[in-house]
């Protein structure tokens, strides 16, 4: 069986630098590789999708983009991970400054317990900005961007935490959005919606396209395949020296490819549905 | 042939013999003890309520409001006793918060596992301590060494030193609650948190505290009414006199409630003097009582606001 460990995407979009650029990325949680080699490049306006069964790296490695890995006391990083040409793990760079840029949407809505406005202005506020006017206006377009504002506009004062499942996901979407944030990284977003709030949420996506970089894991393969540009399979590979399974990204193609004529017969298993 | 397997009738299926005997036993055994609980707790609040209700009905009121708690001589004043609980509260509350919530947020928010390891049995050593003991070194320590180095004026009993003392034993408290609180403050608001590209402080402050607020505030009221209603640390270092003059300076002696009573009933005089004087022990104990009561009751919902709320 080939192994292609590593793929690297080999159609860049012509003219734009890639946002991330991971090399030989492995993770470690203790002494349990949780993921190894995984190289890549992810590229600006674009959704990027890491799909595969639970357990091979996806959160993983998607944390690594935003440092959110230094929060967890045993996990450690190697290889690299460029953030336009810069070592996101170089040791002068800070993970408050990265995450200010490269935000976070989680699996389960996490709204602060605080009014919806608060929640909104939570980041702006970090931030700095102060003025009640400025506030306003950047609540609003942030509810607009997230497709909330016409449901919410009415009660923004009231506590986050009385909206349904649904819209409180996008209010996390609009919180992340708030801050202006180069990149939007989710983590499994729909997981906990029904497929009304997951189609919302998608044409969400599409359209915050137009302004961000998007990456977003995904065990859905039909949402992978409606929504991204490009999609990464990963998958775990049994180690040899040990019983543990360890993560590795076995092909990383546009997503029309992978799920039409992907070049792994293992891509092709799992997509198709024999696999995993 | 096992259990489950013999034939099915009404007897079969009765409790009867040892079993049904241990049955009954065990729930009689368990009912008293709760009874009887309940019996001295009735029983104490009876005896307080009837001394309470011979001194109301029988005081000259205008003995209420005098210039100082002097029972024997037929002074109640119990403004004194009531700003002087209310003044070592204070300090002690001083004292117990920022100290107490300061090193509830570094366990919860700061320390690793391994130095939470050692920090919270030692808080709890702290909280161990009898208050005796830490009456004792209010006296013959903080007084001298701090209160009167710092204030020239104070005398050595005096209700700054006595209200430190407090605020120390009510520090692993106050440390104890609002790390429960905090601690209870889901993970998944630090992430979004962080993920906003927020520090650690603001992370704290502008999320984990407002989340855990309603535990923080029940934390307070818990000790508060647990200052209240120490009375050795300011029995020894407040002022173990028989009477006070009612005073507002905490440099000075004083009396609380609490000390009020000890002083009276301890001793070697008897709880003698002007027919009232035993019972003002038990209007005071009244409203003592009635305070933390209050105090436990309101803290009591807040807690239960914690848990309600994730
Ligand atoms: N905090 C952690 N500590 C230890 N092991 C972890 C931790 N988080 C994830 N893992 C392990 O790392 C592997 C990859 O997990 P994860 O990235 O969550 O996978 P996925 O998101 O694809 O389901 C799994 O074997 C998981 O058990
Ligand atoms: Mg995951």
């Amino acid at each position: 069986m080939a192994v292609t460990t590593g793929t690297v995407s080999a159609d860049d979009k012509a003219g734009s630098d890639p946002v991330f650029e991971l090399s030989s990325l492995e993770v470690f949680y203790g002494e349990f590789r949780a993921v190894r080699e995984v190289s890549m490049e992810i590229a600006e306006r674009e959704i990027t999708a890491f799909i595969g069964p639970s357990g091979c790296g996806k959160t993983t490695v998607l944390r690594c983009l935003n440092r959110m890995n230094d929060l967890i006391e045993t996990a450690r990083v190697q290889g690299s991970v460029k953030y336009h040409g810069v070592d996101l793990y170089d040791a002068a760079v800070s993970a408050t400054e990265v995450r200010r840029r490269i935000g976070m949407v989680f699996q389960k809505p996490n709204p602060f317990p605080k009014s919806i406005y608060d929640n909104l202005a939570f980041g702006p506020r970090l931030n700095g900005v102060k003025k009640k006017s400025d506030l306003d206006d950047i609540v609003e377009s942030s509810l607009k961007s997230a497709a909330l504002w016409d449901e919410v506009k009415d009660r923004l004062k009231s506590s986050a935490l009385g909206l349904s499942g649904g819209q409180q996901q996008r209010l996390c979407i609009a919180r992340c959005v708030a801050v202006k944030p180069d990149v939007i990284l989710m983590d499994e977003p729909c997981s906990a919606l029904d497929p009304i709030a997951t189609a919302r949420i998608e044409d969400l996506m599409r359209e915050l396209t137009s302004e961000y970089t998007i990456v977003i894991v995904t065990h859905n393969m039909q949402q992978a395949a409606r929504v991204s540009d490009r999609t990464a399979f990963f998958t775990t590979e049994v180690n040899p020296e040990s019983d543990r399974r360890t993560g590795v990204l076995v092909e990383y193609n546009p997503t029309s490819k992978i799920f039409s004529t992907p070049d792994d017969e293992r891509t092709e298993q799992y997509v198709t549905g024999r696999f995993g | 042939m096992p259990l489950a397997r013999t034939p099915v009738n009404l007897e079969a299926l009765r409790l009867t013999g040892r079993r049904a005997v241990a049955e009954t036993l065990g729930r009689y055994a368990f009912f008293s003890a709760a009874f009887f609980s309940i019996i001295v707790s009735g029983m104490i609040v009876w005896s307080l309520a009837a001394e309470t209700w011979t001194f109301v009905s029988q005081v000259d009121y205008s003995t209420l409001w005098t210039d100082g708690w002097f029972p024997r001589r037929g002074m109640y004043d119990i403004k004194t006793l009531v700003v002087g609980s209310l003044l070592t509260t204070i300090v002690a509350m001083l004292v117990a918060v920022p100290l107490g919530l300061g090193a509830a947020i570094y366990m919860s928010e700061y320390a690793k596992p391994s130095v939470r390891k050692v920090l919270k049995p030692t808080l709890e050593v702290l909280a161990g301590i009898p208050s005796v003991v830490l009456g004792f070194f209010a006296l013959t320590f903080i007084s001298p060494e701090v209160v009167q180095r710092l204030f020239s004026g104070a005398t050595q009993f005096n209700m700054l030193a006595a209200g430190i003392g407090v605020g120390i034993l009510t520090i692993p408290l106050v440390a104890s609650v609002s790390e429960d609180a905090m601690r209870s403050v889901p993970d998944t608001l630090r992430e979004a948190s962080y993920g906003m590209g927020a520090r650690r402080v603001s992370t704290v402050l502008r999320v984990v505290v407002p989340a855990a607020v309603s535990g923080l505030v029940a934390a307070l009221i818990i000790a508060i009414s647990r200052a209240i209603g120490e009375t050795m640390v300011v029995f020894i270092a407040a002022g173990a006199t028989g009477g006070s003059l009612f005073s507002v300076d905490v440099l000075g002696p004083g009396q609380t409630m609490t000390a009020a009573i000890a002083s009276q009933a301890a001793g070697t005089d008897q709880v003698v003097g002007e027919g009232l004087t035993f019972q003002s022990l038990f209007f005071v104990g009244s409203l003592l009582f009635l305070l933390t009561l209050l105090l436990n009751l309101v803290a009591d919902r807040f807690v239960r606001r914690v848990r309600q709320k994730y």
